[in-house]
């Protein structure tokens, strides 16, 4: 796409975005880290990833500033308005996946006292849902609509390994009732890690608004599909 | 391109116009919708405003020009011979760039044009007359105490809004703006959008602006055209989230040029 004729407004689109990705850099790690510092039982680098979300939560803030001062200088119209709207979304849903994973985080210390005897599915569905969130961002920045539809086709696997584990994690509360208690701990890391490719969805609806113009949430997936095709 | 939300008012088909030599609108074909409001932008020179006097002869008075294809008001041609010009200037009026009131009272600018057209006499009847078209420009309440005051010592804004007051006095169904709030002030410039969208109640709207901000404000349709040639035309909300044709995207975005 040409320069806008200010170039000063090209910087800002730039910078935001820049910002937008790196923010999404520090969560991935952030994912990354929750789920190792539970396999290793790993407490410094569980207190780290819950520190580090502060730095998370100050990028929020930076880049709704920068969206702000977009919107009421620059008024942004068509492909740059879809652009802002779909920034100030996934803003929100990456800090968000920053606080899940803090909370994954936050479990792992609380499972110190009686560490679970095994951590079924947690490291399959950690890389699982890290790749989500990593083709998400990828999608975001590219404005690749194809790589954003893999993202939300693939989110019922997530779906399916959290359903597997939950109903590991039940199995062995209902043996042993001093399971329990980290039972609980491991299904609730479960599922922030599908809510956080939840989250990834959403980034990659998004992508699809942005490029195309077309709202797809809440439509079914066939439905999209189809959509899409008729724009080609 | 039809609009099917309300009835066509007016219908463009492929109008070509040549000043001289220079054709400076290349097939046009569009729809205006009854009591809506349609904008017209583009860059400097790319015809809307060529088209917009296109809509009540105001063209006929430029020598060298030269209009082809068919503009009907209700399905009748206003190009046809036999055209009364005068009277569909009455039905097809215009509020232009800078406010232009007659070096008369507020009262006789309002009154001027229905006393010509034999609308109403001398007395009470204008009164009300006079009233009403002030009232809809939303100017009654600051000229009421001085009717007899010259129309130009009022502000800019005042004066242009007295110029709309002009213009509906005749009961026209069509108001053509051309470019209306270029030189006003935020303040008077929003007084004239709150008015704009009061009268499409009551008539048609056409307005060509430089300000994308405010097509997209008040009107309902949007038409963009570029070097003589209508390059989109639809509903304000798609084309200023989603235009179709990729010169619309870089102009409304500003990457034009």
């Amino acid at each position: 796409m040409p320069q806008h004729t200010m170039k000063r407004f090209d910087e800002e689109l730039d910078q935001l975005k820049d910002h937008i990705l790196s923010m999404g850099g520090l969560v991935e790690r952030a994912i990354r880290n929750a789920v190792k510092c539970t396999l290793e039982q790993d407490e410094e680098l569980a207190l780290k990833t819950i520190e580090r979300d502060k730095a998370i939560n100050a990028m929020e803030v930076q880049c709704d500033d920068l969206t702000r001062n977009i919107l009421v200088r620059r008024q942004p119209a068509a492909s740059d308005l879809r652009f802002i709207i779909a920034c100030i979304k996934v803003i929100t849903d990456i800090e968000r996946m920053g606080d899940l994973a803090a909370g994954i985080a936050e479990g792992m210390l609380r499972t110190r006292k009686s560490p679970p005897k095994t951590y079924s599915n947690l490291e399959a569905m950690g890389e699982k849902t890290e790749r989500q969130v990593r083709c998400a961002l990828d999608a975001f920045s590219a404005g690749d609509i194809n790589l954003a539809m893999k993202v939300i086709e693939k989110d019922k696997k997530v779906d399916e390994l959290y359903k597997s584990m939950y109903r590991e994690e039940l199995t062995y509360m209902m043996e042993d009732p001093r399971a329990i208690s980290s039972g609980i701990i491991m299904s609730n890391m479960a599922k922030n890690l599908e809510r956080i490719a939840d989250h990834a969805t959403n980034v990659a609806e998004m992508v699809i608004y942005m490029i195309r113009g077309h709202d797809i949430r809440h439509v079914d997936h066939e439905a999209v599909a189809e959509l899409l095709k008729s724009d080609d | 391109m039809q609009q099917n939300q309300s009835n066509t008012k007016i219908t463009i088909q492929d109008v070509n116009l040549w000043y001289g030599e220079a054709q400076a609108l290349k097939g046009i074909s569009l729809d205006v919708s009854e009591k809506r409001v349609t904008a017209f932008i583009g860059p400097s020179g790319c015809g809307k405003s060529t088209l917009l006097r296109c809509m009540n002869r105001m063209n006929d008075r430029i020598p060298g020009c030269r209009v082809e294809g068919d503009i009907l008001l209700e399905g009748q041609d206003i190009y046809a011979s036999g055209v009364d010009v005068v009277q569909l200037r009455s039905q097809i009026g215009m509020v232009f760039q800078k406010p232009n009131p007659f070096p008369k009272s507020i009262y006789d600018n309002i009154a001027y044009a229905p006393r010509i057209h034999g609308m109403a006499d001398k007395g009470s009847g204008m009164d009300e007359l006079v009233e009403t078209a002030l009232r809809k420009a939303s100017l009654w309440d600051e000229v009421k105490d001085k009717l007899q005051q010259p129309g130009t010592a009022l502000s800019g804004g005042q004066q242009q809004r007295l110029c709309i007051a002009r213009t509906i006095a005749v009961k026209p169904d069509i108001i053509l703006m051309d470019e209306p709030c270029s030189a006003l002030d935020p303040i008077a410039t929003a007084k004239i959008e709150e008015l704009i969208d009061e009268l499409k109640n009551d008539f048609t709207i056409v307005i060509v602006t430089h300000n994308m901000q405010q097509a997209a404000r008040v009107s309902d349709f949007t038409a963009f055209f570029y070097m003589g040639e209508l390059i989109e035309f639809g509903d304000t909300g798609n084309l200023f989230t989603q235009p179709s044709n990729k010169r619309t995207e870089d102009y409304i975005t500003g990457r034009f040029g």
